[in-house]
């Protein structure tokens, strides 16, 4: 194989010799190298397979405008699918595959396809595979589709960083339009960030040998010097990636291959659009053979890593630029051909390997075809920002239009192809002038694909779209840009259009003898180019996804051998002790109803409303009447929502006159306080109404059970706890440890209990005094299962278990202050609407089994009639150990009047019944909670 | 990122904020009779101008309610101001 | 028109393709129809077809202002799925899925509704009591359903994570084997060819800048393309209804905000089944082409903006990494965002507008897609009849009034 290595090559290092394989096969490349590069010099051609016809394909550009060369790529031990060979930078030990070919790229296996490409035009899935059944064609296309494989393993550390950062101004593209900009803003005072995608700076320049009389890699070293001395920062290897609201570029800063790249949200004041612009394909029979590379690419590979791409080169160009290549590619030893686009039809002649290109009736045997048909400014993320795109008839291109905010467009971007035009636009946008329309030498006869036309000719190289598929879509009326994407796949490859759309759109315009400007674009979406997921991802995974509020205890659970788990946002003791989590859950039941549970109920909700107008604020929050309520007494009550659905229960307790606790649910305390706070200014005074959420800052410890009170006793608090002096739902505050304390006798299971609430810090003082006193008298700490069973045993309720997002107060059994209450309070009027009223609501039940039968599935629906319909489900069911017997609770459709009938359960297919009981199974006098 | 103007704490990142309504609810009086026509209008009817809109939002780290008009199609943001009356 | 089959694919294959006739035609508008739909999304072209099928009304136009089907019904993640808790969604969605069912061979165009079944997973006892709440509610609904443990999920979807360390670890999960996805394109086209080869005219770049009230009635459209009177006028614009509201100064308890959508490049085989992971807010299927398609909730802001911001993005596919953190690197190909129409409970509005002529289609929110078949095929029984099918009764505006809502947000506990 003969070396297509030069003496040329700015970029790569000949003293560091980098091994690798492809399909199978070593090579050599240097460091400096991309994939492609090193293959090109190694005289491989072959780097990929087309999707649908399995069609042989090569590189057409040197970067992110290829879409043929797409590998997997794996380096010690860890493979990447879907690499792009031109932009992945060589690393030594490397070994890339080609995507959806088998064995290899050279000799593919499914190469046949291309043998029935009549019949697999643009949508011809559409038309057939109906019968007998699309699943029975489906699962062949599917393995017939997809590009790369991936493994199931996690790749360990692989993980992004994610930044926010700011600038006044962000540059982006490094060339020498970018490294003029970036350098006039930095010595203008600004605080400047310029990034480039590839490794080095410089872009086009390497092609040349002077800018502004001083060589190309000189003057490059010198802006760099020059910026990083004003205090400019450079970003090299940094793809900007999209731009969002307010002026937000996303960038992706690529590290080492096969690390994610480092996301950078960069808020910049003013961006400078410097991108460049692309050579694009020209539409020629046979122009996807390999072998035919774009004009740019070629020159590139050879100035940038000393590859000449071929000897003997046809170099077919329709525009100026084509001079300075031919000089570039002739210097470097090639024999060129220049032939003109214009004068007669082209055709590649050869098979996998390129052997000659005929035009009319000429033939010339060369080795390599480079084409132009003309440049292609980027302006992705012109239109990612919302600015307008301008048809430009001398250069044959979209060009920027009307600006997005704080954008401008400078250089090849905005059309400037000349090297001086482009410095000038660039130091102007640099210090803030507007660069304005450029002039220009360059010149083209425009050149764009003939329907009609013979031959095979590729429009989208990598998804097999050919002028032929273009014509067909406009037969059949696809005629809209967007109609002939999606039906022909045009520029949904990888490259998401950049070698594709202009000929696809100039097809289209051709075929329906429209101007090219009316047809139109399709939109610009990012990502520029293809991101790994990791990069949005980054470090918030795991346990910090979300994380867990902790409680103050927790190392006093831990040291009582907890079963931490997940409840309601927070990492809560589920039980105690080692060994069957069931049977420890049904002892801590027993223990408690028979002495006490000793529980950490820090996450209940601890927001204090103050102030003049708290009492009738509170009362206009509640479904209940609070404005009755007396200092150091408690109340159970619903907030609503204005729907009249049951947002939130708990109890609220006023300590004084112009001061209220609430104590929402665990889970609610956040969107309670917004509720608050929301009502608290859009319909009141709020000089008149403040609102503390204390949650956080207090730690709450409940005793439960008959001895409750002894255990209290023993800590010597200055309260009387006998039941006429302190009655269950009334507040006290004592103090423990020289710290205040609030007493609360509120009960979540039916026995006597104490809410112990204390300044956070004083906690495990406060737990460590009540499980010794507890101790004494046989009581054991308690966890969130045996409080779920205890409360479930007395029929109380938890939101959202035993209510849904339809359950009103009147559900529950709570119907009073929906026909008693008179002053106005959220959601009064929804509970009066035609749904309200209606003699069909699910209203709150228990469940009766007979004792020695399996607890009811919680989950399960009661049924009747055949087919059976839904009247509710079973909401809460246990094996109560109190009771010796299964308790349930459930939302029955007119449940409250059904009690004591029968009822078929329905779970998973079986069925079986239960009677319909009131929902309290403990303690129904309520002997227990006053005693 | 969109950046919203909160009031009293300044420029901030969107995902500090919360969506509370269009502006100009006005809650019916139910302490008097309101149809159920009013009430489902109050509760639920969406100007959802496209365009300039004036929408009430909540600074959750202040949790400050505000008064926001912006265009729901360019997500330019035109003015934020305090939703009390008396303050500037 | 030439009918699309195997046959005459060979056959149009040896001629060059050169006798396939027009999908559809563009004619001009024609001053006058029985029926006039604003919006040629698949909602509206669906509705045409079974005008024109089912009730035998060909005169009908679609006004389209873009091209056909380049709203929401070319923007979404093709997922179809009946998998819902109240028997009035049921309802409607079965319908929708049993019209899919047969959709190709009744168009006569392939829509690749691919039946590879989806997965609701559940991440804690509490949800998997929910989960078996929710398969109860299906199955007496008449929709298949199936209650996975966590070894079942890991059976079908090997892919998600069961690692210790996950933040929220899979027990189990809802499984409609029935539910799949579709060629989302291929609806919109095959509607519109079928509506078309009966006579609909389907007119694009069309846009409808007000409506023609005479007698307090709307009797018409004032479009780009000149006036157009109609017997009956349907509106089955998504995410643009409160636009055409405001023009009928009737009012809707819609707010429009970005979808945001997302693709992957393509891969081998790798996903068999539509995964939703609550916690994580995230969904994905695998396409026919192999691309992961990645969706999840709407963005916070209203908007008209159709284009995606960044921090939803990030949390959807930092969702879908730590669902599947064999996916990490997996590159994103191309993301963006439609806009649509949210109702209070998340159930569309079919029926009356209050405007007297004027029907709506609408408030699908996140899932109009799935509903395609069904939302045209009720919506133009009610266009033909001037009343409500029993399906779509349940889903008139008047709901807000009486409070009878269906919202399956409140129902499963899982934000839709």
């Amino acid at each position: 194989m003969t070396s297509h290595r030069t003496s040329l090559g700015a970029l790569i290092d000949r003293s560091q010799p980098l091994s690798f394989s492809f399909d199978g096969r070593q090579y050599q490349g240097y460091k400096g190298d991309t994939l492609a590069s090193a293959l090109l010099a190694n005289g491989v051609r072959v780097m990929g397979r087309s999707f649908k016809y399995h069609r042989p394909r090569g590189p057409w550009g040197a970067w992110v405008d290829d879409p043929n060369a797409i590998m997997t790529v794996t380096l010690n031990g860890r493979s990447f699918p879907n690499c792009a060979a031109t932009t992945t930078p060589l690393v030594d030990g490397m070994q890339a595959r080609a995507v959806n070919a088998w064995p290899s790229a050279a000799f593919d296996i499914k190469s046949g396809l291309d043998l029935f490409h009549r019949w697999l035009s643009a949508g011809f899935y559409y038309k057939t595979f109906m019968w007998p059944d699309w699943h029975l064609f489906e699962p062949m296309i599917r393995k017939m589709a997809g590009l790369g494989g991936i493994s199931r393993d996690v790749l360990e550390d692989y993980s992004a960083d994610q930044l926010y950062e700011q600038c006044d101004v962000l540059v982006i593209g490094g060339g020498a339009a970018g490294l003029a900009a970036a350098r006039a803003a930095a010595e203008a005072g600004k605080q400047v960030v310029l990034v480039d995608d590839h490794p080095a700076l410089g872009g086009g320049l390497y092609q040349m040998h002077e800018v502004e009389s001083v060589a190309a890699v000189d003057w490059i070293a010198e802006q760099v010097r020059a910026i990083t001395s004003a205090g400019g920062r450079i970003l090299s290897a940094t793809t900007a990636f999209g731009v969002y609201d307010h002026q937000l570029v996303g960038l992706a800063e690529s590290g080492p291959f096969g690390t994610p790249p480092r996301l950078h949200r960069m808020r910049a004041r003013q961006i400078i659009l410097a991108t460049g612009a692309l050579d694009r394909p020209i539409t020629f029979a046979g122009n996807d053979r390999p072998g035919v590379m774009s004009v740019d690419g070629a020159c590139e590979y050879l100035a940038r890593y000393g590859v000449l791409v071929g000897q003997k080169v046809a170099l077919i160009s329709n525009n100026s630029l084509a001079d300075a290549a031919e000089r570039l590619l002739t210097d470097a030893g090639a024999q060129i051909l220049r032939l003109d686009p214009h004068v007669g039809a082209l055709r590649t002649v050869g098979g996998k390997k390129l052997r000659g290109i005929s035009q009319g009736a000429l033939r010339h045997d060369v080795d390599t075809v480079l084409a132009s048909g003309g440049m292609t400014p980027l302006v992705h993320l012109w239109r990612h920002a919302g600015g307008k795109l301008l048809w430009c008839e001398t250069r044959q291109a979209f060009l920027p239009g009307t600006a997005p905010d704080g954008m401008v467009a400078i250089g090849a971007a905005n059309g400037a192809f000349d090297l001086e035009v482009s410095l000038s636009e660039a130091r102007a946008a640099g210090v803030g002038r507007n660069p304005g329309v450029s002039t220009t030498s360059y010149t083209l006869a425009p050149l764009w694909p003939k329907p009609g036309s013979k031959g095979r000719q590729w429009i989208d190289f990598q998804h097999d779209v050919t002028l032929k598929d273009v014509e067909l879509a406009a037969r059949e009326n696809y005629v809209s840009v967007e109609h002939l994407k999606r039906y022909t796949t045009l520029g949904m490859a990888s490259d998401q259009g950049k070698t594709s759309n202009m000929a696809g759109l100039a097809a289209m315009a051709a075929v329906q003898g429209r101007p090219l400007p009316e047809v139109g674009t399709t939109t610009f979406r990012p990502p520029f180019v293809p991101m790994p997921l990791e990069m949005y991802h980054g470090q918030h995974g795991k346990q910090l996804w979300h994380p867990l509020k902790r409680l103050a205890l927790e190392p006093q659970h831990r040291g009582a051998d907890a079963a931490l788990g997940e409840y309601g946002g927070w990492l809560r003791p589920g039980w105690y002790g080692k060994g069957e989590a069931k049977d420890l859950i049904r002892q801590e039941v027993l223990t408690a109803r028979a002495s006490a549970g000793i529980m950490d109920a820090s996450p209940l909700g601890k927001i204090e409303v103050m102030g003049p107008d708290a009492e009738a604020f509170v009362n206009f929050i509640y479904y209940n009447t609070i404005k009755t309520l007396k200092p150091g007494h408690i109340r159970y009550g619903f907030m609503l929502t204005e729907g009249g659905i049951v947002m939130d229960d708990g109890v609220i307790a006023r300590l004084d006159q112009n001061r209220f606790v609430i104590s929402c649910s665990s889970s609610h305390v956040d969107s309670v306080r917004t509720h608050l706070e929301a009502w608290r200014q859009d319909g009141n005074d709020p000089d008149r109404i403040f609102i503390h959420d204390l949650t956080q800052q207090w730690a709450t410890l409940t005793i439960t059970g008959p001895k409750a009170r002894d255990i209290l006793s023993a800590l010597s608090l200055d309260v009387d706890l006998s039941a006429t002096a302190f009655p269950h739902m009334s507040l006290r505050e004592a103090r423990f440890d020289d710290t205040p304390l609030r007493i609360a006798r509120v009960s979540f299971t039916g026995d006597l209990s104490y809410e112990l609430s204390i300044r956070r810090a004083k906690a495990p003082a406060l737990w460590d005094a009540v499980m010794r006193s507890g101790a004494a008298q046989g009581a054991a700490p308690i966890g969130i299962e045996a409080l779920s069973i205890l409360r479930a045993e007395k029929g109380y309720i938890m939101i959202g278990k035993d209510t849904d997002g339809e359950t009103m107060p009147h559900d529950l059994g709570f119907g009073i202050p929906r026909l008693k209450k008179t002053a106005p309070f959220i959601g009064d009027r929804s509970l009066h609407n035609d749904k309200a009223n209606g003699a069909l609501r699910k209203s709150l039940v228990g469940l009766v089994v007979p004792s020695g039968t399996a607890p009811l599935p919680t989950g399960a629906h009661l049924v009747e009639g055949t087919p059976p319909r839904s009247l509710g489900y079973v909401t809460s069911s246990y094996d109560s150990p109190t009771l010796g017997r299964p308790v349930a609770l459930g939302l029955v459709e007119n449940g409250t009047a059904r009690i004591g009938e029968t009822i078929t359960v329905h779970h998973l297919g079986e069925s079986r019944t239960a009677t319909i009981s009131a929902p309290c199974a403990f303690d129904p006098e309520g002997e227990r909670l006053h005693a | 990122m969109q950046i919203f103007t909160c009031p009293f704490c300044g420029p901030r990142n969107e995902t500090e904020f919360h969506f509370a309504g269009e502006l100009g609810k006005i809650r019916p009086a139910t302490a008097e009779k309101i149809t159920a026509q009013e009430w489902a209008s109050y509760l639920y009817t969406q100007r959802n101008e496209k365009g300039r809109v004036q929408e009430v939002w909540m600074h959750l780290t202040c949790s400050e309610l505000f008064v926001m008009e912006r265009d729901s199609v360019s997500m330019q943001v035109l003015d934020t101001r305090s939703l009390r009356e008396d303050a500037q | 028109m030439t009918r699309y089959s195997v046959f005459n694919l060979l056959r149009e294959g040896l001629r060059g393709h050169t006798g396939w006739g027009k999908a559809w035609r563009s004619p001009a508008p024609k001053p006058v129809y029985d029926a006039v739909i604003i919006g040629g999304g698949g909602h509206g072209l669906a509705t045409a077809y079974y005008l024109a099928k089912n009730h035998g009304l060909t005169n009908v136009a679609v006004l389209e202002k873009g091209w056909l089907g380049g709203g929401n019904t070319g923007r979404n993640t093709t997922v179809i799925r009946s998998n819902y808790f109240y028997p009035e969604s049921a309802a409607l969605y079965d319908l929708s899925v049993r019209l899919y069912e047969n959709l190709s061979r009744d168009l006569n165009y392939n829509v690749m509704f691919s039946q590879r079944g989806m997965i609701v997973t559940a991440h804690s006892e509490p949800e998997m009591e929910m989960a078996a709440r929710q398969v109860n509610a299906m199955r007496l609904n008449g929709v298949d359903a199936e209650l996975l443990d966590r070894d079942q999920v890991r059976k079908r979807a090997p892919l998600l994570n069961f690692r210790a360390d996950m933040r929220a670890p899979i027990h189990g999960g809802v499984l409609q084997p029935r539910a799949g996805t579709g060629r989302h394109d291929a609806v919109a086209w095959g509607y519109a060819r079928a509506a078309d080869a009966l006579g609909v005219d389907i007119i694009q770049n069309c846009e409808v800048q007000d409506l023609i009230v005479e007698a307090g009635r709307c009797v018409g459209v004032h479009t780009s393309q000149g006036d157009i009177r109609a017997g009956v006028v349907g509106a089955t614009v998504a995410g643009h209804s409160s636009v055409i509201a405001k023009m009928g100064r009737y009012e809707l308890p819609i707010t429009s905000y970005a979808l945001q959508a997302f693709v992957s490049e393509p891969l081998k085989p790798v996903l068999d089944t539509v995964v939703l992971c609550p916690p994580f807010g995230t969904y994905v299927s695998q396409s026919d082409k192999g691309g992961l398609v990645i969706g999840g909730g709407l963005d916070r802001i209203p908007s008209y903006g159709q284009r995606g911001n960044l921090p939803v993005q990030e949390a959807v596919l930092a969702g879908l990494v730590e669902m599947m953190p064999a996916l990490a690197s997996v590159k994103l190909l191309r993301h963006w965002a439609g806009i649509v129409d949210v109702t209070p409970d998340s159930s569309p509005i079919l029926g009356p507008s209050g405007l007297d002529g004027l029907f709506l289609n609408c408030g699908w929110g996140t899932g109009g897609f799935k509903a395609i078949p069904a939302g045209g095929y009720l919506f133009a029984h009610i266009l033909a009849t001037g009343t409500h099918h029993e399906i779509s009764r349940p889903f008139d505006r008047s709901r807000f009034v009486t409070g009878h809502l269906i919202d399956e947000g409140a129902a499963s506990g899982i934000a839709h």
